[in-house]
């Protein structure tokens, strides 16, 4: 508790600027990230990230300096020429889309790995520090290099802001956009150079091989939760800004715990929670749903079954033993339990002795099923010529779905019918 | 039967397109007049959708040129409206039916500029036109093909442009959508816009179209409906395709040619 009033307080002054960059990088990040992704070239964020290696090696050669604004220009470079490379392996020769990726990643990083050996066996003092762009290490924005990614993470910002229109539109429908005039091939290059630029920036915090993550989860979560892109790309940002502060939490907090992974690894908890509990997409709610239907069809069949040993009986109020239901209908004894047991809980049904009996409401509720069953029976059979010894099944299915709107409707076409195709009685709605 | 007319709404003249370095129309030579319901009828792969895409400069030409009112594409881009087919989306895209009727707008609104409350105006009044109007919150995805196809023509007619090609606008739509769709580009015709639309339906082809464009890999005719839609040239476009003309343009992607030598 200490820690975290001494952190969210900024008692030291080197949190806030770790926590403010790593806040302005996330976000970045997640908004070029959520373009990336509906344009469906997630793993181009992965080649530029691998790719920008060389280029930092070459301008530190170059220049012999760690001036991060020379670094990235040279980051910026070479993160360019990947995916020149990558459409232009596309484009005119018959390697396809996943394998020029594939290959532009591995022979960008494998150079880029080349050169950082040798920079580092060079006995060049200044060098060290220059692996942080490999496995990235937040805790190191400090000073002229917080300034340096923070500028570029708001220019970044700013463009889209300025271009959202048009990136929505060239994303969704390039072709459109270009008849309506747009040069749709200078905001490609201006959409493409703000992917490297958040590329570029995001790598000090989680490094080349993270990266990826931090451009596409953000975006894949927040598309659980929103069908607008407007919305997506606040979501993205809060979610990204959310992993940056508790990253830098938790690395501040516990010895030994580094920053980025830890992003990536909040990103991913976030991802999956969306995964499985957003409303409408998760998995656990469409899960829930179903066995909630589940619970509604075992019920039903279950009053529909008292109903019909009632109406044999001509008595329906009479106990009815477990066992005479499954002469009904084929429950197994666990579905049989669990059902009468709801029933008899919601009141539909009540228990005397080792027998069951129905209640008023639900002799009205299985009559109700009875009684659609047997209407979409006769509609089945007179609107869509089915054979009557082919309809009972459709009509099991049907008589949960029909509302009682449907049900006077169908009441009506039938000109209120009082006998299905197998001479049953239609119960009447009263 | 080649009609040309005088002052024509759009001139296409001796274009040859290749896909794929092979060349799908050869030497096509048009006019269509001001006003026109155009439609444009051949088999599968005759090249009616290349000849729409052509003329909105998405492919590019090995020769000839195409002219709207007598100006180049780049100038009048404003006063044309292209519905693309609708599968050469993504309708998983995160974005309301309002949002992509609204970009009919963007032409106009030009760049940095957000759309304004009379963008909206014309966005909802152009669904109202196509009965779209109650589901302008709607998520994209969840609209049947019918009311994909509607939405694109709504974005369309956001436009108020003056020539519109519609590249398969019945395709997998409802009866009742098509119906819609084609008393809707009737009342554009009336007004004086000139339509073009690819179409391969041939029963509809005599109550829907006014001119008609027939195309097999080349132009088989172009001209009044009346005029054109006769058995002859019907079988002239559908009967066989000239083995000839696929055989060669085989030979010229198999060689690496160009289909035009460059000057």
């Amino acid at each position: 508790m200490e820690t975290l009033v001494e952190f969210f307080t900024f008692e030291y002054p080197n949190i806030k600027y770790v926590v403010f960059g790593t806040i302005l990088l996330s976000i970045s990040s997640a908004v070029v990230g959520c373009f990336t992704f509906i344009k469906k070239k997630s793993l181009v964020g992965d080649v530029v990230s691998h790719a920008v290696l060389p280029g930092i090696c070459i301008s530190f050669l170059a220049s012999g300096s760690k001036d991060p604004f020379l670094l990235i220009i040279g980051a910026f470079i070479s993160g360019w020429i990947s995916i020149v490379v990558m459409d232009a392996i596309i484009r005119n020769t018959k390697i396809k889309e996943d394998a020029a990726t594939g290959l532009a990643l591995s022979v960008f990083f494998g150079v880029g790995i080349l050169l950082m050996t040798y920079i580092q066996h060079s006995g060049n003092a200044s060098q060290s520090g220059l692996d942080t762009f490999l496995f990235g290490k937040a805790a190191a924005l400090v000073g002229v290099d917080l300034l340096a990614f923070s500028i570029i993470a708001v220019i970044v910002l700013i463009v889209v802001f300025l271009f959202y229109k048009e990136f929505k539109l060239v994303s969704f429908d390039p072709q459109f956009a270009k008849v309506i005039g747009l040069p749709i091939r200078r905001l490609e290059i201006v959409l493409t150079s703000i992917t490297v630029l958040a590329v570029v920036t995001g790598i000090q915090a989680v490094g080349v091989v993270l990266m990826a993550a931090m451009l596409i989860t953000p975006a894949a979560a927040a598309r659980f939760w929103t069908n607008r892109l407007s919305r997506m790309l606040v979501i993205a940002s809060f979610f990204g800004a959310f992993a940056g502060i508790s990253g830098a939490f938790i690395s501040y907090s516990t010895p030994s715990m580094p920053t980025g992974p830890w992003m990536v690894m909040i990103l991913s908890i976030i991802a999956l929670f969306s995964f499985f509990f957003a409303p409408g997409k998760g998995i656990v709610v469409n899960q829930w749903r179903r066995f909630k239907i589940q619970r509604q069809l075992l019920e039903e069949n279950l009053l529909k079954a008292f109903f019909k040993i009632g109406e044999g009986n001509n008595d329906y109020f009479k106990e009815i033993e477990a066992n005479d239901l499954r002469l009904a209908r084929a429950f197994s004894s666990g579905q049989l339990n669990k059902g009468l047991r709801k029933l008899n809980a919601n009141g539909y049904v009540e228990r005397v002795g080792s027998a069951w009996r129905l209640s008023k409401e639900g002799h009205d509720k299985g009559k109700r099923i009875t009684r659609l069953h047997r209407l979409w029976e006769l509609y089945l059979t007179k609107y869509l010529r089915i054979a009557p010894d082919h309809v009972h099944e459709d009509a099991d299915t049907i008589e949960h779905v029909i509302t009682p709107e449907l049900e006077s409707r169908l009441e009506q076409l039938l000109d209120y019918p009082t006998a299905d195709p197998h001479q049953s009685t239609i119960p009447s709605r009263h | 039967m080649i009609q040309q007319v005088e002052n024509p709404a759009l001139e296409i003249h001796d274009l040859t397109v290749s896909y794929d370095k092979k060349p799908v129309l050869w030497g096509v030579d048009l006019t269509i007049p001001k006003g026109a319901l155009c439609g444009i009828i051949g088999p599968n792969g005759a090249g009616k959708s290349t000849l729409i895409k052509s003329i909105m400069d998405l492919i590019p030409l090995n020769s000839g040129y195409v002219k709207l009112f007598d100006q180049e594409l780049d100038d009048v881009r404003k006063k044309i409206s292209y519905v693309p087919q609708r599968e050469s989306v993504d309708w998983d895209f995160p974005a309301s039916v309002l949002d992509v009727v609204l970009m009919g707008r963007y032409a106009q609104l030009g760049l940095f500029k957000r759309p304004r409350k009379a963008d909206r105006d014309a966005a909802l009044s152009a669904l109202e036109m196509v009965g779209m109007d109650k589901y302008a919150k709607r998520q994209i995805a969840q609209l049947s093909g019918g009311q994909q196809q509607r939405v694109f023509l709504a974005r369309a007619l956001t436009q108020n442009a003056d020539i519109y090609f519609l590249d398969e606008p019945f395709a997998g739509v409802d009866a009742a959508t098509e119906k819609a769709i084609i008393q809707i580009l009737k009342n554009l015709s009336s007004e004086g816009k000139t339509i073009v639309v690819v179409h391969h339906d041939l029963q509809s082809v005599e109550t829907y179209f006014n001119w008609v464009i027939l195309l097999n890999l080349r132009l088989v005719a172009s001209g009044p409906t009346s005029d054109v839609f006769t058995p002859q040239l019907l079988e002239e476009t559908y009967g066989g395709k000239l083995t000839l003309l696929s055989e060669v343009g085989e030979l010229v992607k198999k060689g690496g040619f160009h289909a035009r030598e460059k000057q």
